[in-house]
């Protein structure tokens, strides 16, 4: 499984960023190989507008299985991430991106 | 009145609230009691100008915008329109292209660029426009579905629109959206005069100069109503005669307004005050503003 | 660290003047900043010192580079928004109608036209007088207000507010319920609605909730001039009650604002009496709740 998590940062301790079109990073954790790779985002985080559609095209070029952000997609990265088949899990915010991982593998976070 | 060529007036203010539908619906009501006139309501972010005004609802058609439609059997999945697209309003997920037609500005790039005509540009509705009629006031508005971003292409059509089904009406009156950015550029760029509608305090000094710069960037007249009047400071006052800028009328600070107005009724009716604020800014702008503006 | 976003959806409910109420109450534990870029006006009751401050780009604009121009006016050909005009064989962009699509520069055959960056308005960071510190902008003549200016003074706060540690950062937010709303409750812990019982008012108030709730951020609702119509006030409350809103207050319609923002004040600072009270009680539940969060 290959998970993603909405990052302020590029470790494992870094916190979730609750953004998801203006995330500063996306963060991948392949748990087959067990390695994490961060993905800068600043570059769409600057667009003016459909910041949330242009980060959906990135999540889905890196095709994870599950999502792990804080406040959710808005409507029109919703959208494109149905296309996705991936499972979406919120409200992970304040959280470093290990205790997100914990909860996620507890079955503690909430699905959208 | 003297008759002269058709008056085509903005009612603007840089902020919200400081009571620029009231003027618009009071003053156009006002008008409507002697003569004909157009209301056209186009914050079309929130038009609330209808809340105030009753009348029959004479026609109604949807607005449009033309944006790309993916024809799935022409298609290649090139990429070239995810590319082309400055404003991710196409991404490519695969085999298939996803268009989010809300961030489209229809600049047609992407369907002109695609080489195998997989694009074709299509009308996708973007909001409603409204007409409605009581006497002689005619009411127009424009609502942008939520969701949608560009208020200047629905503010354009609604205007000529109004100006097309009434091109000889005496007072043609545009109810702006708040602020100083593009929407409000957009209605102020052809009109004849601008009423800046604006209370005596600091906030309202601060936006009132904001939008002044703005309309000056267009060599518009303008002159300045203050609402509200009594309540903070002279400062506005000052301003206006520093800058040259006449001030059209004062309308008193009093809670019945505000109460008036919190349940959507027409304020000059009620409070004689009121009435001789419009009539002096109606003597105003037929005795010195020159219309015919295209 | 949490972010509170005031929002009111309509102008001239008192949001302003109430999130500044708040940054004083608040005092050194919170970062402020003002996201209601198109009106910015808390820097009249906060007095910033424009410590630092740096240019904001939004956006492209088209440019013609002249010398390599072969002019074939293909870019006007191409050109959906009227941008590009020829005097005298000469071929520009006006950069007022330009959208920054880049369809011109991407068919030029000659390779003469270049996006650059637009140039906004400004953003700072400021010294305030209640001991903290503010992130505020000013956006251009005409520039279009973005999701990316309300994003950019967002982040510089609470970058502050975690490398200074404060507990707070309160955000005065956007008009409207289009993007730059969006952006000014995307990320935040606790949202405070600020509305008045007119018939707009609670319209107003109702659309810019449907947002809060796809964003599924706790609310309050404060009622400024609530006295000044019980019938809507009592609708207010009654959605208010639906909606699971917490209601924080109501408050009296009162001259103090005004005359607290004359005198460059706060009403918590001006007024001594009700309105200091209630204002004062609604911060300290706006704390308890976000901790609770």
């Amino acid at each position: 499984m290959k998970i993603a998590f909405t990052s302020s940062g590029t470790t494992w301790e870094s916190i979730i960023d609750p953004r998801f079109g203006r995330t500063e990073y996306i963060v991948i954790f392949d748990e087959e190989s067990q390695e994490l790779s961060a993905v800068d985002n600043s570059s769409v985080k600057n667009e003016a507008h459909g910041a949330g559609t242009a980060t959906s095209q990135r999540v889905f070029e890196l095709s994870p299985d599950v999502l792990i952000t804080g406040n959710g997609p808005g409507d029109n990265a919703s959208t494109a991430l149905k296309h996705l088949k991936m499972k979406i899990l919120v409200n992970a915010h304040d959280l470093t991106l290990r205790q997100a991982y914990e909860k996620y593998k507890n079955g503690e976070l909430k699905e959208v | 009145m003297t008759s002269q060529k058709p008056l085509k007036i903005a009612i603007a203010s840089g902020k919200g609230g400081t009571g620029k539908t009231t003027l618009s619906t009071n003053l156009a009501a006002f008008i409507a009691e002697q003569q004909e006139v157009v209301l056209v309501d186009l914050d079309v972010e929130e038009p609330n100008s209808g809340l105030f005004l009753n009348g029959e609802m004479i026609h109604e058609e949807f607005n449009y915008k033309m944006t790309p439609q993916w024809d799935e059997s022409k298609c290649t999945v090139c990429g070239i329109c995810r590319k082309v697209c400055n404003f991710h309003a196409i991404i490519q997920l695969g085999p298939s292209i996803l268009v989010f037609p809300e961030l489209c500005h229809s600049c047609y790039a992407c369907s002109e660029l695609c080489t195998v005509d997989a694009l074709p540009m299509v009308p996708k509705k973007t909001g409603i426009l409204k007409e409605f009629s009581s006497g002689n006031l005619h009411f127009i508005e424009s609502r942008l579905d939520i969701g949608e971003e560009q208020a200047v292409p629905t503010i354009a059509k609604t205007k000529k629109y109004a100006i097309g089904k009434f091109p000889d009406a005496q007072f043609t009156l545009f109810d702006s959206p708040p602020g100083t950015s593009c929407p409000m550029m957009e209605v102020i760029k052809d009109v004849d005069f601008v009423i800046l509608v604006t209370e005596p305090t600091p906030f309202g000094l601060h936006d009132l100069s904001l939008a002044v710069e703005t309309i000056r960037a267009y060599k518009k007249p303008c002159g300045v109503v203050i609402n509200r009047y009594g309540i903070g400071n002279n400062d506005v006052i000052e301003y206006c005669q520093n800058e040259n800028i006449p001030i059209l009328a004062k309308i008193a600070n009093s809670r019945e307004i505000a109460e008036l107005y919190s349940s959507g009724k027409l304020i000059y009716r009620t409070i004689p005050e009121v009435k001789v604020a419009l009539n002096e800014i109606l003597d105003y702008c037929l005795n010195n503003v020159e219309g015919g503006n295209k | 660290m949490k972010e509170i976003v005031i929002i009111s959806g309509k102008g001239g409910t008192g949001k302003t003047s109430l999130t500044a109420a708040f940054a004083v109450l608040g005092g050194n534990d919170v970062v402020v900043a003002d996201c209601d870029v198109d009106a910015a006006d808390m820097h009249l009751l906060l007095q910033p010192d424009f410590n630092y401050s740096d240019d904001f780009y939004s956006g492209e604009l088209a440019y013609i580079e002249q010398a390599d121009c072969i002019r074939c006016g293909k870019c006007k050909d191409v050109c959906r928004f009227d941008a590009i005009s020829v005097k005298l064989n000469r071929f520009t962009i006006d950069p007022m109608n330009c959208e920054g699509c880049g369809y011109c520069a991407r068919i030029c055959p000659a390779h003469c036209i270049r996006n650059k960056s637009r140039l906004a308005g400004k953003w700072y960071i400021s010294n305030i007088r209640t001991g903290s510190i503010m992130v505020h902008a000013r956006l251009g003549i005409g520039a279009d207000n973005s999701g990316k200016l309300v994003a950019k003074v967002k982040d510089e706060a609470k970058g502050i507010a975690i490398e200074e540690q404060k507990e707070f950062v309160l955000i005065d937010g956007s008009p409207g319920i289009g993007c730059p709303v969006v952006s000014s409750l995307s990320g935040a812990s606790f949202v405070v609605l600020v509305t008045e019982p007119s018939v707009s008012g609670l319209h107003d108030l109702k659309r810019v909730y449907e947002l809060v709730k796809k964003f599924k951020i706790r609310a309050a609702c404060i009622i400024n001039k609530a006295d000044i119509n019980l019938v809507k006030c009592a609708e207010i409350e009654q959605f208010l009650a639906e909606e699971g809103i917490v209601h924080l207050a109501d408050l009296p319609y009162d001259e103090n604002f005004t005359k607290a923002m004359t005198q460059g004040q706060t009403i918590v600072e001006y007024d001594d009496g009700l309105l200091k009270d209630l204002v004062t009680d609604s911060w300290e539940k706006v704390k308890r709740l976000v901790r609770e969060e």
